[in-house]
């Protein structure tokens, strides 16, 4: 298997052998975080530009600190401070960016399809760090790599995901992932929160977080973004963590060693209880850690992938 | 000045003629149908192994004139039109100024007759500026000379005054010409609601806040009297609703535009902003309902709905990105690549659809290939095929869902007002 794609916008897109490639490199990036000094050449002398058009912390600085431990160069660029407020389009952005010579864009952006958008118009490498409510690829993929991790295989695991899935990025991202590897995926959410026709994209769902817990082999929490709610869909927030919100008494009903994920940051009191979010079954902390060895091998990858195409366009 | 078209097989549904004949055009009218004609003419057209059909009607326009001459103009729209075979257009009001007082009206008609390359019908609109609040001046409208009035791009939300317009337009013998959509349905979606907007993470546009609307539409028609056109239909409940409205008898035409019986809601994935507009694409049950729709009359024509925008207002986020495709010179091809060589309509249907139609309802001679007709005609090579390009687009916006695509059906010369005014040969 051979990585050729010069960009990673989404999971959808890709095959079952793809990820798994993605993993396994990850795997072996790992190790490097574990070193005195945490840093492999493999991308020394590249530039990875951080475009980041909504406030972000963990991701960026997951990216900067994958990027560094590869030895490249990083830049990080947030609207605030661009000519994104003096009206520049995304486009010409990225055409700037490219014209500097750098190798990698990074990008984080409000609406669905912007880093697609600027992978068709650039030709050096675009990775999506997050596009409005379409993908999160490489949220998705640290979920997955932590729950291989911990669980030892993908194939027929039980995954719950919870949380506003219609607005949820993550949500997507995991569901193309891990139906993908051969685990089964159910959301479950208040009925405003699920999108229409989500179980053609092959999980089940369920109203009811009981249910939806009883034999799960893990959970993944997702954030209640209230800051999104523009159409009053959205149930008030202590009404939710009644609900559906993730709880001690909730998980003493689940499976013995059940995982219970969260992609950050945390809503205590919300969609998780803080007991639960620091207690034994929580591998939050995990993900974080795992989610460098998960970019520097994006990052890794995509950089080969665009060598390929920039010989074969020569 | 005589021009005579020789041996092409000519379609003419309003006389039942499908025959190889010659036409021979005086000045700007059919003077004679008949086989062998020779004579002096002063150019003849070698219609051999080709198709001669009317000169199209295209009921559903944007020519962007007055106010966004850098997405189109009447000259660029109507050359467009010449080149996809459309001799007759009706110019949608929704310009800027719009097409809301007689004043406008004037405005819009000194362009048209300065620069117009074919012909331009002008459509007022329903209420002024398009605001769904105060009527428009419809008497003045009809003593002006209109025939249609809309107020496209949005829909008359309050009841009472769309029954009111109705009301009005049926005693001034003026046809309503409908945008259906329900806002309150639709929520600043972007694409069809369904697998694809989960898919894209995009906000959808229900099938409901369509058909609502014609529903609603169909019904005010009912108590008014008044003709109603119901504009780009693209789901088969609004198929399955004007079908039972024509059998209760109610005055009740429709349109659909090609996007809707070639290209389903998948042809978004990816976020291509051309596979964007309003009505947005549906889901396949919906494009074969609308081909059933056009094969058994319910949908009585087929219009581009050209819409031109700007690479600047389309080459951005796929939800900011403006609704809308361009279709003029796209839409014959479209039509015989995706209905003829697919069986749902023969050559006579495809006319009726596309100018016989379209010219019936809004109340024009044009459509027919008669001796006396208007030499309003085009003629077609029918299986030569060709590929859009942005290149070979001559509208000033480059905005075609079908860019790339071949085509079956060439255009090669399109007569208007009895001049050859496109022909390939001099390409």
């Amino acid at each position: 298997m051979v990585w050729t794609r010069k960009d990673l916008l989404g999971l959808e897109e890709l095959s079952t052998e793809e990820l798994e490639l993605i993993l396994a490199t990850a795997d072996s990036f790992k190790e490097v975080s574990t070193r005195e000094i945490k840093k492999v050449p493999a991308l020394r002398g590249k530039t990875v530009v951080n475009l980041f058009y909504e406030p972000s912390t963990r991701t960026r600085v997951s990216f900067e600190i994958a990027a560094k431990r590869l030895s490249a160069d990083v830049i990080n660029i947030a609207t605030e401070s661009s000519s994104v407020q003096k009206g520049e389009t995304l486009i010409d952005t990225g055409t700037n960016i490219q014209a500097l010579k750098a190798d990698i864009i990074v990008v984080r952006h409000n609406y669905s399809g912007a880093a697609a958008m600027l992978a068709r118009h650039l030709n050096i490498s675009v990775v999506n760090a997050g596009d409005g409510w379409h993908e999160h690829p490489t949220q998705a993929l640290l979920d997955i790599f932590t729950l291989k991790e911990k669980l030892g295989r993908l194939a027929g695991l039980k995954v719950t995901i919870v949380g506003d899935i219609a607005h949820s990025r993550v949500a997507r991202s995991n569901i193309w992932g891990l139906t993908k590897l051969g685990a089964r995926v159910t959301v479950c959410a208040p009925g405003m929160l699920i999108p229409v026709a989500i179980e053609k994209m092959g999980v089940s769902v369920t109203h009811d977080i009981d249910e939806a817990l009883s034999d799960a082999d893990a959970v993944n929490v997702l954030r209640m973004q209230f800051e999104r709610d523009t159409q009053g869909a959205f149930p008030r927030q202590l009404e939710y963590f009644k609900n559906f919100g993730i709880t001690q008494e909730r998980l003493s009903k689940a499976k013995k060693n059940i995982i219970i994920m969260h992609p950050g940051p945390l809503n205590r009191g919300i969609e998780i209880s803080s007991e639960v979010a620091d207690g034994a079954h929580s591998v939050i902390l995990e993900q974080v850690t795992n989610g460098i060895a998960v970019r520097m091998a994006v990052l890794f990858l995509v950089s080969q992938g665009h060598d390929k195409q920039y010989e074969t366009t020569n | 000045m005589k021009l005579l078209i020789k041996s092409g097989r000519v379609i003419d549904p309003g006389n039942n003629l499908d025959e190889v004949l010659d036409i021979l055009i005086e000045d700007s009218r059919i003077t004679r149908l008949a086989k062998g004609i020779s004579l002096a003419a002063d150019e003849i057209v070698d219609a051999r192994d080709k198709i001669v059909i009317p000169g199209l009607v295209d009921m559903h326009v944007h020519l962007r004139e007055p106010g966004r001459e850098d997405k189109e103009t009447v000259a660029s729209g109507t050359n467009a039109g010449l080149r996809g075979g459309v001799t007759t257009l009706l110019a949608m009001p929704n310009t800027s100024p719009a097409i809301d007082s007689v004043e406008n009206i004037r405005l819009l008609e000194g362009i048209i007759r300065s620069t117009a390359r074919a012909g331009v019908l002008i459509a007022g609109t329903i209420t002024k500026g398009r605001s769904g609040k105060e009527l428009a001046d419809l008497a003045g409208f009809k003593r002006a000379g209109i025939l249609a009035v809309s107020d496209d791009g949005s829909s008359v939300d309050s009841e009472e005054l769309m029954l009111e317009a109705l009301g009005q337009a049926h005693k001034e013998g003026l046809l309503v010409i409908c945008h259906c959509e329900d806002k309150t349905l639709c929520l600043e979606g972007v694409v069809n609601l369904g697998l694809t907007s989960t898919r894209l993470g995009l906000r959808g546009i229900s099938c409901e806040s369509e058909y609502k609307r014609v529903e609603r539409d169909i019904g005010l028609a009912e108590r008014s009297g008044a003709a109603l056109h119901i504009a780009h239909v693209s789901t088969k409940e609004s198929v399955a609703s004007i079908a039972r409205a024509k059998k209760k008898g109610i005055r009740v035409t429709a349109e659909t535009a090609p996007h809707y019986f070639s290209l389903t809601e998948e042809a978004v994935l990816g976020y291509d902003t051309n596979m964007k507009m309003n009505p947005p694409l549906r889901g396949e049950d919906d494009v074969f309902a609308i081909k059933e729709g056009l094969r058994e009359g319910t949908i009585d024509a087929i219009a581009s709905d050209h819409a031109p925008h700007t690479e600047n207002e389309k080459e951005i986020e796929f939800a900011r990105a403006e609704f809308g495709v361009i279709g003029l010179q796209t839409a014959l091809s479209v039509a015989i690549t995706e209905l003829i060589s697919k069986g749902v309509l023969d050559w006579q249907g495809l006319v009726e659809k596309m100018a016989v139609n379209p010219a019936r309802i809004l109340g024009v001679k044009k459509g027919r290939l008669g001796v006396g007709s208007d030499a309003d005609l085009v003629v077609v090579s029918p299986d030569k095929e060709w590929q859009v390009t942005k290149d070979n687009l001559v509208s000033i916006s480059k905005n075609s869902a079908f860019l790339g695509r071949r085509l079956k059906g060439v255009v090669e010369q399109t007569i208007f007002n009895g001049k050859i005014a496109y022909t390939t040969s001099r390409d």
